[in-house]
């Protein structure tokens, strides 16, 4: 076709070239040309969620991993720090979420040292899904999503400047101090709203000039997946669970809930995707990132869970039973115990 | 090696009857068998694993057992592919009197097993069919058991059964050492008189229940005084 020997598409799909080429840089061998037959099942399953919102970014996820029909690990872990201010939740194969993770912070750390100044979120999911990319046609399964928080940085002295208002040319400041300090100025206590502002970072005090640059200091959500897919969004929710993660999620999730409203909607959201999902279960861990970095919450069996919700619902079912029973006094005995009948049926 | 055709998964055979054309395919990977668990304690860990060798219906040989010996203060024991088993304990060998040379220091715990991560994984696309189960001290004297999947993911645990007999025996050991699913119980701390009795006793059941476990049980006391070792017979059938 035209089109195809303009673009030179022709011979592209005729050979998988890619899959002989070693990727060394890795130390990884010869992917074979054909795949080996595995002889033992790889864990997969999972819910995990994460959305933005004003008191940062949280994110949660069960800790099931299954390897088709067997519980492998009750007390997996499934979101991984990366670094003070990023963190990632994985699904699809573990080993390969944790090598990758683990391959991800390496990097992010000699960037870090090279520039002084942290990656973005943004810049760290573009990493990773370029470092994902020759893999692509091959078995490796990862679907991460990278919550974190920009900006303050410490090494090069930026300043956040709440008001936007221009830092001048030539000032240049030796910061000793941190500028986390300026922007816990502006997060203040946890639950209050906090805005997005922009920083202007003066250059490294080595240089004479001064290297005026703007960037965004705030929360960042990334999906990225070894498919290739990298998005930006507010909120994502990943593996076998997530259909019913994102009905409690879309239902509830504002920009303007406060740090308890957010992680009770995320633990009722991974605890009913668990409930109806075979391969998710067991525990719910909560990752809240803030401007100074982020925090864990303890890990919580959902088994009490469950058995406080069995108890709710039966309360409630004796409350409306005699609060039943009080309007239907007026009515004929037959009514009461029809409905006392389907009470019972019912609980 | 047989084929994998002849296997219906690992360890299971799958019957003689008519299924039609059926490709006959070289697998480079076979099924020996075998079950290892490892147990930590305050101040102590154990790993224990039969020694039965089998292949299909055969059994290769009643003495070969799981657990290798890597440091004064380490053992592992693998199960799943014999073949594999030997070459990775040769390369964690190996790897080992390379850090001893260049580092002057014996790998801890930790460390062998963040390696043992990376070196099954560098294999992800043709992997090593090994379960591995560390059992050691840690640097601060503690048990400690780290358990792998046969492509690197591992994690830290307080006990763990791999092999063939995995399934039965992860929950007995959930509840008799992790006191799980049982109401109105004391958690007393495992002493380590007690956690061998147990590790016997796990093992007979499993050598019950498991055609691909029996024979002989090997268990390796892992303290600061050193290793050591103990044989206990188990079914021959």
């Amino acid at each position: 076709m035209a089109l195809q020997d303009l673009c030179n598409f022709g011979d592209m799909f005729q050979e998988p070239g890619y899959l002989e080429e070693s990727p060394i840089q890795f130390g990884f061998p010869f992917a074979s040309s054909e795949s080996v037959p595995l002889p033992f099942p790889m864990g997969h399953g999972t819910t995990t969620l994460a959305f933005l919102f004003q008191g940062g970014v949280l994110a949660a996820a069960d800790t099931r991993s299954s390897c088709s029909g067997l519980v492998a690990c009750p007390a997996a872990q499934k979101i991984l720090p990366i670094h003070s201010h990023l963190v990632g939740t994985t699904s699809g194969t573990s080993a390969d979420c944790a090598l990758w993770k683990r391959i991800l912070s390496r990097e992010l750390r000699l960037y870090q040292l090279r520039h002084g100044r942290r990656l973005s979120t943004g810049g760290a999911a573009k990493l990773l899904s370029h470092m994902l990319h020759p893999f692509k046609g091959t078995e490796l399964c990862v679907a991460a999503t990278l919550c974190g928080w920009d900006g303050g940085e410490l090494d090069d002295g930026c300043r956040d400047d709440h008001k936007g208002s221009e830092a001048d040319d030539s000032e240049r400041r030796d910061t000793t101090e941190t500028p986390k300090a300026d922007v816990e100025t502006t997060a203040g206590a946890p639950g209050e709203k906090v805005s997005l502002s922009k920083t202007q970072s003066s250059s490294c005090t080595k240089r004479q000039c001064s290297r005026r640059k703007i960037s965004f200091s705030g929360p960042g959500l990334f999906y990225v997946c070894s498919d290739g897919t990298r998005l930006e969004g507010k909120l994502f929710s990943v593996g076998s669970g997530s259909p019913y993660a994102y009905s409690i999620l879309d239902q509830g999730v504002r920009w303007g809930l406060t740090v308890e409203e957010a992680t009770s909607i995320a633990r009722e959201a991974v605890y009913r995707a668990t409930h109806r999902d075979a391969y998710s279960g067991n525990f719910v861990d909560i990752y809240h990132v803030t401007p100074n970095g982020w925090t864990r919450r303890t890990r919580e069996d959902l088994k009490e869970e469950y058995y406080r919700e069995k108890e709710r619902v039966k309360t409630r079912g004796k409350q409306r039973e005699t609060s039943r029973e009080k309007k239907s006094k007026h009515r004929g005995v037959f009514w009461r115990d029809k409905l006392a009948s389907s009470e019972q049926i019912l609980n | 090696m047989l084929s994998a055709q002849s296997f219906g998964g690992p360890g299971k055979m799958k019957e003689y009857h008519y299924t039609g054309a059926v490709e006959n395919r070289f697998s480079p990977y076979a099924f020996n068998g075998g079950t290892v668990l490892a147990v930590a304690g305050e101040d102590f860990a154990i790993v224990a694993s039969d020694t039965r060798l089998s292949e299909g219906y055969s059994i290769h040989s009643r003495d070969s057992p799981k657990c290798y010996k890597l440091t004064d203060t380490t053992v592992i024991g693998c199960s799943g592919f014999h073949g594999d088993c030997l070459t990775l304990t040769k390369i964690i060998d190996a790897r080992l009197k390379m850090y001893k040379h260049s580092n002057n220091k014996t790998m801890t715990s930790g460390a062998i097993a963040a390696m043992l991560s990376t070196i099954l994984y560098g294999r992800r696309f043709f992997p090593y069919y090994v379960y591995n189960i560390i059992g050691g001290l840690d640097e601060e004297g503690k048990g400690a058991v780290y358990s792998f999947d046969p492509v690197g993911s591992y994690q830290r645990d307080t006990y763990k059964a791999g092999g063939s007999a995995s399934a039965m025996l992860q929950p007995l050991l959930d509840n008799q050492i992790g006191f799980k699913n049982m109401e109105g119980v004391q958690h007393v701390p495992l002493t380590q008189e007690k956690a061998v009795q147990l590790v016997k006793d796990v093992f007979i059941s499993a050598a019950e229940r498991d055609v691909y476990t029996g024979d002989a049980l090997r268990i390796c006391i892992v303290t600061k005084e050193g290793i050591n070792e103990q044989t206990i017979p188990l079914r021959k059938d």
